[in-house]
């Protein structure tokens, strides 16, 4: 709702849908989850704001990945990849000019970090990095290498399913994200346990890339859509049911 | 266009993960030449309105250890109290203040600091005046959904008995794990405990 102060309420987020803070089968949440409850309370400006990202922060190859960290004439070594799709809120709107980040490993399973020792290489051709505004109607669009799965120590022979993080940021503080991309098929998906700190299975098919052979580009490379939805405005719910629409 | 009445599911949160610092702040990470600068390394310039304050301190996992892999963001409204933001409607905020800030804790100690300006009060969406505020919200390894919290201050004592959001933390003597304290020369100190007897307020709004 809106009120003299000019604030519009978000929807409160859905807890049920979200993964807790504890899920001992991934280790790493036990000592860092909160105990108590959290203090549930309506948005106020401070959570209904946030900062705005102009084109004038981008490089003209923040999108590209497969060439931003490159050699000049190189190119990172991988399959090459197209991920794109829709920005949403939770009334299906499209939101225009999202920051969206992302990052992830090399096409061995690599990162590019001081503190990882995976036995794969890094490549030279791949700093692993990028970013892009969704366009007006809340689309976004980056190309990258495929990354692989890589094994970490949760637990014995455990892997990570091939995976970009995503960091997302619309127009408002209470929609501040960061998720994780899966691609289609990938078994090892159903045995990670930070996936599985997702509650719903439907929950976790939202999180899975599907191949798209419309988009791919012949003899180029093939495309991933992954379609993302923010928080919306409890406004914009009410004001669909008052006007019929 | 017809459109549900029943809200799309948000996207489930999943961990940023221990190297989140590659795609939020690449730079600092050692991968330079992508982007010029890292988003949010500065919150404010030299032409900025407003006290100078600056803010550290740590963030504490169940066993007392200092988290040194997480990043905090800071959102807040410039000296006036209005946000930079085109969602604060009431006017125009400081043009030379970007209000957000994203800060990487020490890979060795765990400390996060940054520098900023006291911000001004905020309307609670009632009318009433919220008091100063800055608001939190941390992402590492092992949180599944970012943590929200705000930090206010230790000098605005009056403000605070009468926030809107800070009366209502129950049992009240949590208060206390939201209040920064001021350590001189606009030094302000605040720890965050995940977990334990002094377990900081998070928030869910």
């Amino acid at each position: 709702m809106s009120d003299e102060s000019g604030h519009h309420a978000y929807l409160p987020r859905d807890r049920s849908w979200q993964p807790p803070g504890l899920t001992p089968e991934y280790r790493s949440s036990r000592l860092r989850s909160p105990r108590q409850p959290l203090l549930r309370l309506p948005t106020t400006l401070s959570e209904e704001t946030g900062p705005v990202f102009g084109h004038a922060l981008l490089g003209p190859q923040d999108d590209d990945l497969i060439h931003n960290y490159a050699a000049a004439g190189e190119s990172a070594l991988g399959p090459r990849i197209l991920v794109h799709g829709q920005l949403r809120d939770q009334s299906g709107r499209g939101i225009a000019g999202a920051l969206v980040e992302v990052w992830q490993a090399n096409a061995g399973g690599r990162y590019r970090h001081r503190n990882e020792g995976y036995l794969a290489p890094l490549d030279p051709n791949f700093g692993g990095c990028g970013r892009c505004l969704s366009d007006a109607n809340g689309y976004y669009r980056f190309t990258t290498i495929q990354p692989a799965p890589y094994p970490w120590p949760n637990n014995p022979n455990a892997w990570r399913p091939a995976h970009i993080h995503f960091s997302l940021f619309g127009p408002a503080f209470a929609q501040r994200l960061i998720t994780q991309m899966y691609f289609e098929g990938d078994p090892l998906i159903w045995m990670c346990p930070i996936v599985n700190a997702i509650p719903h299975r439907q929950g976790v098919e939202s999180l899975i890339a599907r191949l798209d052979m419309d988009a791919a580009v012949s003899m180029d490379m093939l495309a991933w859509r992954f379609d993302i939805t923010l928080r919306g405005l409890e406004q914009t719910l009410f004001e669909n049911r008052s006007e019929g629409l | 266009m017809a459109r549900a009445n029943k809200p799309l599911p948000e996207s489930p949160s999943q961990t940023a993960g221990p190297y989140v610092h590659i795609g939020c702040m690449p730079n600092y990470s050692g991968i330079e030449g992508i982007y010029a600068e890292d988003p949010g390394r500065q919150i404010l310039d030299a032409r900025t309105s407003g006290t100078r304050i600056r803010i550290y301190g740590y963030i504490y996992d169940g066993d007392g250890a200092p988290l040194t892999d997480a990043v905090i963001e800071t959102w807040q409204a410039d000296a006036a109290g209005r946000y930079p933001s085109p969602q604060d409607t009431r006017g125009a905020a400081d043009v030379n203040f970007g209000g957000w800030g994203r800060k990487p804790c020490d890979p060795q100690t765990g400390e996060f600091r940054f520098a900023t300006i006291k911000p001004g009060r905020v309307p609670y969406p009632d009318g009433r005046l919220q008091a100063p505020h800055i608001t939190l919200w941390i992402v590492a390894r092992g949180i599944n959904v970012g943590l929200h919290t705000r930090l206010y201050f230790d000098d605005e004592a009056t403000a605070n008995a009468v926030d809107p959001l800070l009366v209502q933390v129950d049992p009240q003597d949590r208060v206390a794990t939201l209040i920064a304290k001021s350590t001189g020369g606009g030094g302000f100190r605040f720890d965050i405990h995940l977990q334990g007897a002094d377990e900081t307020v998070f928030l869910d709004m």
